[in-house]
Parts: structure tokens; C-alpha cells; sequence
């Protein structure tokens, strides 16, 4: 808690703490700003001679692995949100984590998902203090209500690998869940029986976590191709009944939509992208999770083909729907982050245009450039944005922490972003004032696409000039505003008690925002 | 006794107040006693409800009004929910009472219907709580207008209508008939009505369809006040029905220069028999519209593809329309997933003579819209006869020839139509003919 800490204003206008957790931090400076110094985190020499050299790291089961790997009091565990939804492999990390009494663990995962709400009593019984990785559901609300002993961090998947380079975050266990794995502790998810794609979330664990666990349900002799981990950085092996459940991949937020209003916000975005000719020959994209996403890649396989053009590339969350464009010969390759179907994982595997990455070629901000920055258009959702293009992407207008960041903040840094939203939700509008928490700086969010109307941040000139006359709604982000507030009155804004219970944090690590605990019912 | 009991009310009844069902009332002193239920509830209640509410009122003889709100969107609207629930109650001077609201995120035009309804099922009384009457539902619309495609939309689903209006349907039309439960329709009156005032339908052209007469009559006395376009008039049989609600709409109409246009709908043997004296019952009558689901089984034949059975109905309806100078509309197309099987049919109603088509799913609106326009070929002759005309007017010419061919007044007409169709489409530019050679 950090209630007494002194509070500065950070440049996005958010008070924030100057310590988390007992850690310094620094306030977040402006976009490209925060000027990091000094080394990155190194981790501890191993020598061959602690280890078999017929290369097996085999050990009997997951209690025998940690145990090995020292857990203790206070540690930091980390695991993979490859199985989305399906994930079998944290719960059962903190089945044994509390059957071995370890107290105070910080749970470091990629992202957490409704499935995970298995572990609420572990976070009330002590064994994990806290967690530093998204908020959904059950987790969420937990967090919100002040519930959790220690401040929670957000991170974006790239902050998440910013963090463990830089050594903001140091792990002492990783945990990878693998579809297909050898003794030596290569692994990947395309072979075997519980595929979940790639393995790029785990990338900076392996390269830097003082011990690293791979668990598996189906061990091949070595060698495990293609090794999307590799062995030479895991210190155990474990084989299981089952690491995961791919079919829960498949989530509500990885279907076509069938609702009309959405569809036709993924039709005026797709022609606001071919009216202002960022649908080009050569041109690249990013459509992410979520229904209306995935329509408006559909809209741009339409526009693609009926113009004779050809993507030069297209970022994933891969799906089937871009797999359908990848073997259309619409797009050229798929450079995926994360499979969000069963086709995305076949593709992946027989595909060799469809190119498995990882948060450190694609989102990393520190390092010598990203991918992020090179996709022409990218489509994102948010859950607000307000009158100066500020978006929020973690909490809902209630004060409710329910959604975490996953690669939307580094996606921010694409030539063009465009959020398509409902301009209101259940009578709650989108369009606001100020957003709730601030996630994303408006000077990098560029159009905002709803039902009715399309708002273009004023900085972006050259889209304004090129929407003209070009038939669809553009109004400004006030006019939305109001219009929201017409339909669905002002909302009052609740006022949040005092207590700091989740840090957002910034591509660079700095603190954007925080959020506080919600008022009692 | 638990649920009934004797309440007094000083009620000033207007004359038309019809009494339904249990109720009894009589004067006492001055007063009137009223046998009622104390309890009524309205709305939609369930996990797939969303922009509705569930009301409960149960009238009290003490303890004032106490309203309880359970809301998905509390922590942002439950004060104004509160708020809005009292000044309702308090309009119909109801003292004493408790009111449950499980709301859905249902937006303020929604809740006060909802309330409304089960006041007006605890009381009798004339007065009617009137929300704000937006701009944009006070336009007028032409009878001639384009009229494709209407969207219908259930009368007593206010989720579906917020949106109904920006998917580019030249109408839209709140169904008070077949899409609403013989237990809801007074609700559903009070819904329209408000959304007749209240939502934005972007220029779509405002309908509603009443219920089959006579109920549909009183359909009138709540959405035919203001804020409506045009009311369809389902299982029409004879011009004596139009005129019936003819002269309702006049009795309730509150501007009585303000059009309210209306569009039979022919669903049976009787009715496309008499299609003409339907279509010319009034000049109030800008399209007839027909029913296939009820016209085929009130012949006795199947609903086929080929649609061979209808084809005499159809052609009926075209004729008679065309003689009487009005719009001819077709029935829905009831496949809302197979858009190639709706096209086809579109081509088939146009080429028929029909001008438009209800739909039932907004998807189905851009396949009816684009059907329905004028192709190119239609535009280019369209565009030449106009241009002939403009000649003959500029040359002050009574007589319009193109090549060696006369041109008919009607002719022109039907081309200028054309011609307007296509700018109001976005095929063709309003100053066509600067660049016109």
C-alpha cells in the first residue's frame, strides 16, 4: 500500500505513486521520453557439469520440479497465457506451490483468463501476494475491491518482456507449458497433442528466469523441432497427463460477429482504410482479437481482392480467417504473435509464410526496434477513449478492473491506429470526457470508428484531407461525445476511495496510470 | 384480500376511457371506487435482455413511494433511474407505493414506458406521461418518397430499435402486430410511442404497424399523436378499413396538417381482390404492400421458391397500385442467411413492377436497397428523356421528342423519378447534367 507515498503527476495529467510495492518508479515522461540507462538484467552463469550430459532434465512430477527449483517464500512465478482460457498449468503450479506452505509468491504471468479464478483462495490465504500480468474477470473484480494484499501491475506484452530484460521484474521460476517437448527441455506448441501454436510469451522467461521448468504431455526423444525453446535454457523437464485444453483457445473474443452494429463499424472501418488509400499494394496490418476485429479483416480480404493487390505482410493473433487470406495469396505472410484458433495452429505448422514471433521482435521497446512500428494500419478496441483521443483498455466506466493490455499499448505505435467502437454500450457511452484509466496517449491514437460517426484525432492532417468527400460520417470526438451523452444521459462518475490497488504501466515501464479501489455497493 | 382490494381514486375520466377486463368503477360520493389488482409489472427480464427493464409497481395504501433499483449500469445511472422513477409516479399522483426496477441498461425513454405501463395497469386514467419530442422525429416525409426497404423491428424490443435507424433502410417500422405477445401489446404502444419521439432513426422514414383492426384502432389513440410517418395496416380487406383508420388518426392526431401516409398491407383473397378500391380508399394511401405467408394459406396453396402460386396476387397488387397512382410493395424474404436466393428475388419484384421490400434482418437492407435502384441502363435512358425534356422546357417547346420518338408527360415523370432515385443513391450526382452531353 502506498497511501502515504507522495503522489506526482505524471505527463499524461495522472497522479501517480513514486514507489510500488515498496519499488521506485518512474512516472511516465511523454511518448519516447523515459531515456533507460545502465546494462541489462543478467542471469546467473550455469556450468554443464550440474547437468546430466546425456541431457535428460526429466524429473517426476511438477512438486519434484519446484522443489528442485528452490521455491520459497516471497519467490516470483511465471507462466503463459498460450492456452488462453484452456491454461492447465498455472493452477496446478499453485495446487502444489501451497501443498509445499510457500507463502507471498508474486504470480508473473503473460495474462490471466477467466479459468484462473481457481486461484481467488490462494490470493486470500496468503500464498500468492499479488499478481503483475492483466485482469480479467474474476481476477479483476478480486483486485478491484481491494482484495489483493499487494499492488497489482499491468503490463503490455512487450512491457512484460521490457520488464524482465531490463530486471524490473526478476524471475525465479518459470513455468512453460508446452505441446511438445524433449528431455533436454526443447520445446514448442505446433507438434503433439495439446497444440497452442507458438511459445513467444515465454521467450524473455526462458532467456532470463534463474530457473526454468518446462511441462509437457507429450516428450519426444530428442530433438524437438522446431525449438521455440530452447533446451540449453531449462533446467527441468516435467511430462503430465495434459498441459492444456486447445480447444478453449477458441474464445468469445476470437468469433466473427453476427451482431449488425458491429459489422457495419467493421465495414466503415475497412472503407475509411480504402478511401484513405492505406489499403495498398504492399501495404501491412493488424487486426486483433475481438469480433468486430476479425470482420474487418474479412472486409480487407474483400477489398484486397477485388483491387488485385496483395499484403506484404499482416500481424497476428492469427486466425482462421487470416489463414484463409495467407493461402488466397492476399496477404504474404503472416507474422503471428499468438494463435487464436486451431487453424492458426496448422498453418503455423505447414506454412512456411506464416512466421512464429515473439514480444521481443514485435513489441519490445527496448530494444533496436520493433515490429510494432512498421504496420501501416492496426485496429484495436478499447473499452473508452475520451475528447482527446486517450484511450483506456483495462477498466470499465465503473471503476471495475476487468480486461488486461496484451499487445495493445505497443501496437499504439503503429503508422495508423484506429479504434472501432459501439459509441455506447448498454447505455454506458464510450466516448467520454476523460477515460476512467489512462492505458493509451491520444497523440498515438489517430481514428475512432463508431456507428455513428468517425472521429479523426486533428493531428492526424493528412487523414482528415484525404476523408473528405469521401461520403462517410466523419464528425469531430466532441460531436460523438454528445451525441452519446444525448442518447444515453451524462453518467455520473463514480468516485473511487483512495487505495491504489493496480499500476498501469507504460511500454517503457513508467507508470501511466493507476487504478483505485471502487466505492462499496 | 391479499392482492385485491378496494381503492378510492379522484379520477377526472375523459370520455373515452374504456374499461377492461376486472376492473369496476362507479362513483361514491363524488369519487369513484375502483376494484383493481395492486400489483403489475412490465418489460423484459432474463440474461439476453439488454436496453430493457423489468418493472414491478405494487401500489400501497402508506408509507409514500419507495423505488429499488437493481442495474447493471447502477454505479453510473442508478440516481438518474431513482430520479426518473418519481418524477413518473409523482405525474400520475401516486403516493403511496413500491416500485422495483431490474434494469438492463435500458436508456430513460425505455424506463418511463416501463413505468407507465404498470401504472396504467393500477389506475385509470387519462394522462399520459409525454417524453421530449426530439427534432428530427418532427419531419414530414413525402408520399412519393423512396421506399425500398423498411426494417421491422419487434414493438417490445427497445435494444433493436436504438440502432435501427443506421443501416440505411429507407423505413423503419415498429411492429406492434405479429412480433408482439397478445399479454404485451399495451406495453408495447407505450415503447413505441416514446421511441417515436425519442430515437433518432437518421431520416428513415418512421411506420408503424398497428394490429389488425379493430385492436388496431387503439393502437392509434398512443402512436398516431405525433412523431409518426406512416402506419401500415395489416390484413386489409376493403377501403371501408382505411377509412376506419382514417378517421381514428384524425380524432388523435395532434397536428392536423402534419401527413400521417398510410400503406395497406393485402393478405388475403378478399383483400388483393379488392387491391384497387383498397389503394385508392384515400389520398393518405402511398403504397400497398403485400403478405404472402397469410395470402397463400388463405388460398389454400404452399410458400414455394418459384412462388407460382402468388404470382396472380402479386401482379394484382402491382396493377392496382400503379392504376391508383401509388407504390406497390413486396413481402419479406423470410431466409435471412442465403443474401444470393434475396437478390434473386429482388430482380423478380422489380422486374414485377414492385418498388420495394420489407426486411427483417439489417443485413438484408443493402441487398433490397441496391436491388431495388436503378441500374445503369435504366439511369442513361432515365437521364436522356429528362435531358429532352429540360430542352423542350428551355426552348419553351410543349413537345418533348427524343430522336424521332414523342415522349408522354407520364413518360417524364417516370424518368425524373428514376433520376431522383439515383442521386438519392449516390449513383448518379445532383449536377448531373452540368456534365451532361
Amino acid at each position: 500500500m502506498c497511501m502515504s507515498d507522495k503522489l506526482i503527476k505524471n505527463a499524461g495529467g495522472r497522479w501517480v505513486p513514486e514507489t510500488i510495492n515498496g519499488e521506485k518508479v518512474f512516472p511516465f515522461m511523454g511518448v519516447g521520453r523515459y531515456k533507460p540507462s545502465g546494462n541489462k538484467m543478467a542471469p546467473k552463469i550455469s556450468s554443464c557439469a550440474d547437468f546430466s550430459s546425456d541431457g535428460n532434465k526429466q524429473v517426476s512430477d511438477l512438486k519434484e520440479a519446484l522443489q528442485k527449483a528452490g521455491l520459497k517464500d516471497g519467490m516470483t512465478i511465471s507462466t503463459h497465457h498460450h492456452f488462453r482460457n484452456g491454461d492447465l498449468v498455472a493452477n496446478r503450479v499453485f495446487d502444489v506451490a501451497k501443498q509445499m506452505g510457500a507463502k507471498n509468491l508474486r504470480w508473473f504471468p503473460s495474462a490471466s483468463f477467466p479459468c484462473h479464478a481457481h486461484l481467488i483462495p490462494y490470493l486470500e490465504d496468503g500464498t500468492i501476494s499479488h499478481i503483475e500480468g492483466s485482469m480479467n474477470g474474476p481476477l479483476g473484480k478480486f483486485c478491484s475491491e481491494g482484495k489483493m494484499s499487494k499492488i497489482a501491475v499491468l503490463r503490455s506484452h512487450g512491457g512484460r518482456y521490457q520488464a524482465v530484460q531490463d530486471g524490473d521484474v526478476k524471475i525465479d521460476i518459470a513455468v512453460i507449458a508446452a505441446s511438445c517437448a524433449d528431455a533436454f527441455g526443447n520445446a514448442n506448441g505446433i507438434s503433439g497433442e495439446s497444440n497452442s501454436g507458438l511459445l513467444g510469451f515465454a521467450l524473455a522467461d526462458s532467456q532470463y528466469a534463474d530457473k526454468v521448468i518446462v511441462v509437457t504431455d507429450t516428450l519426444v526423444p530428442f530433438p524437438c523441432v522446431p525449438w521455440q525453446i530452447q533446451g540449453n535454457y531449462v533446467d527441468y523437464t516435467v511430462l503430465v497427463d495434459k498441459v492444456g485444453i486447445p480447444e478453449k483457445i477458441v474464445s468469445g473474443t476470437t468469433q466473427v460477429t453476427k451482431s449488425p452494429d458491429r459489422l457495419l463499424i467493421a465495414e466503415m472501418t475497412a472503407k475509411f482504410c480504402e478511401v484513405t488509400g492505406i489499403i495498398h499494394d504492399g501495404f501491412s496490418f493488424q487486426a486483433g482479437a475481438g469480433g468486430t476485429s476479425l470482420s474487418i479483416g474479412i472486409f480487407f480480404g474483400d477489398i484486397i481482392r477485388r483491387k488485385g493487390i496483395k499484403a506484404r505482410f499482416a500481424r497476428g493473433g492469427s486466425n482462421q480467417y487470416l489463414v484463409n487470406l495467407l493461402e488466397e495469396g492476399l496477404v504474404e505472410y503472416i507474422l503471428d504473435g499468438q494463435t487464436f484458433d486451431l487453424e492458426g495452429v496448422r498453418s503455423m505448422r505447414e506454412n512456411p509464410n506464416h512466421v512464429w514471433t515473439s514480444p521481443f521482435t514485435s513489441y519490445n521497446y527496448h530494444g533496436k526496434g520493433n515490429f510494432a512500428g512498421m504496420v501501416d494500419v492496426v485496429i484495436l478496441g478499447a473499452t473508452e477513449v475520451d475528447v482527446n483521443f486517450n484511450a483506456n483498455v483495462v477498466t470499465h466506466s465503473d471503476g471495475y478492473l476487468m480486461h488486461g493490455i496484451g499487445g495493445w499499448q505497443n501496437c499504439l505505435f503503429s503508422k495508423t491506429v484506429i479504434l472501432p467502437l459501439p459509441l455506447f454500450r448498454d447505455r454506458i457511452p464510450v466516448v467520454v470526457d476523460e477515460v476512467t484509466t489512462l492505458c493509451g496517449p491520444g497523440e498515438l491514437i489517430d481514428v475512432i470508428v463508431t456507428e455513428r460517426g468517425i472521429a479523426i484525432n486533428p493531428l492526424k492532417t493528412d487523414l482528415i484531407e484525404k476523408a473528405k468527400g469521401s461520403g462517410l460520417p466523419i464528425k469531430t470526438i466532441h460531436q460523438l461525445k454528445e451525441e452519446a451523452e444525448h442518447i444515453c444521459g451524462k453518467p455520473e462518475r463514480p468516485a473511487p476511495k483512495d487505495k491504489i490497488v493496480a499500476a498501469i504501466k507504460w511500454v517503457d515501464g513508467t507508470v501511466i496510470d493507476v487504478v483505485r479501489q471502487v466505492a462499496d455497493e | 384480500m391479499n392482492f385485491k382490494v378496494i381503492f378510492l381514486l379522484k379520477l377526472n375520466l375523459g370520455k373515452d376511457v374504456s374499461l377492461i377486463g376486472d376492473r369496476e368503477i362507479g362513483p361514491v360520493d363524488g369519487k369513484f371506487i375502483k376494484k383493481i389488482t395492486m400489483v403489475a409489472h412490465a418489460g423484459n427480464k432474463g440474461d439476453a435482455v439488454r436496453s430493457d427493464c423489468f418493472v414491478n409497481l405494487e401500489l400501497k395504501e402508506s408509507g409514500g413511494i419507495i423505488v429499488n433499483v437493481k442495474s447493471k449500469v447502477d454505479k453510473l445511472y442508478g440516481n438518474q433511474i431513482s430520479k426518473l422513477s418519481l418524477v413518473v409516479l409523482q405525474y400520475f399522483s401516486i403516493k403511496h407505493a413500491v416500485l422495483t426496477i431490474d434494469d438492463k441498461g435500458a436508456l430513460p425513454f425505455v424506463i418511463a414506458a416501463r413505468i407507465e405501463a404498470v401504472v396504467h395497469q393500477l389506475i385509470i386514467t387519462d394522462k399520459t406521461y409525454l417524453t421530449n419530442l426530439e427534432e428530427f422525429n418532427k419531419k414530414a416525409t413525402s408520399p412519393d418518397r423512396i421506399r425500398r426497404s423498411r426494417l421491422y423491428l419487434p414493438g417490445n424490443n427497445p435494444k433493436l430499435m436504438l440502432n435501427a435507424g443506421i443501416y440505411g433502410a429507407d423505413g423503419i417500422i415498429l411492429d406492434l402486430e405479429d412480433s408482439v405477445a397478445p399479454d404485451k401489446k399495451d406495453e408495447a404502444r407505450i415503447l413505441v410511442r416514446n421511441a417515436l419521439r425519442l430515437v433518432n432513426f437518421y431520416g428513415a422514414e418512421r411506420m408503424v404497424r398497428i394490429n389488425q383492426l379493430p385492436l388496431g384502432l387503439d393502437d392509434l389513440d398512443w402512436i398516431a399523436r405525433e412523431g409518426v410517418n406512416l402506419i401500415l395496416i395489416p390484413k386489409c380487406e376493403s377501403a371501408e378499413d382505411v377509412h376506419h383508420v382514417e378517421e381514428r388518426i384524425q380524432q388523435v392526431k395532434k397536428d392536423k396538417d402534419f401527413p400521417i401516409h398510410l400503406m395497406p398491407i393485402i393478405e388475403s383473397a378478399l383483400g388483393v381482390q379488392n387491391a384497387y378500391a383498397i389503394a385508392s380508399a384515400s389520398e393518405n394511401v402511398v403504397a400497398i404492400a403485400i403478405g404472402l405467408e397469410d395470402y397463400t394459406a388463405d388460398i389454400g396453396a404452399q410458400r414455394t421458391n418459384k412462388a407460382k402460386e402468388s404470382f396472380f396476387a402479386r401482379s394484382t397488387i402491382v396493377n392496382a397500385a400503379k392504376a391508383a397512382g401509388k407504390q406497390a410493395i413486396d413481402s419479406v424474404f423470410s431466409d435471412i442467411e442465403d443474401m444470393d436466393a434475396l437478390s434473386r428475388n429482388v430482380t423478380e419484384s422489380k422486374s414485377l413492377g414492385f418498388t420495394g421490400m420489407g426486411c427483417i434482418h439489417p443485413r438484408q437492407i443493402i441487398y433490397i436497397n441496391q436491388g431495388y435502384a436503378p441500374n445503369e441502363t435504366e439511369i442513361e435512358k432515365a437521364k436522356k428523356i429528362v435531358n429532352a425534356f429540360l430542352i423542350a422546357l428551355e426552348n419553351g417547346s410543349g413537345v418533348v421528342a427524343l430522336g424521332s420518338k414523342m415522349i408522354d408527360p407520364p413518360v417524364v415523370k417516370r424518368a425524373q423519378n428514376l433520376i431522383d432515385m439515383a442521386i438519392s443513391t449516390g449513383q448518379l450526382a445532383k449536377d448531373w447534367r452540368n456534365v451532361y452531353v
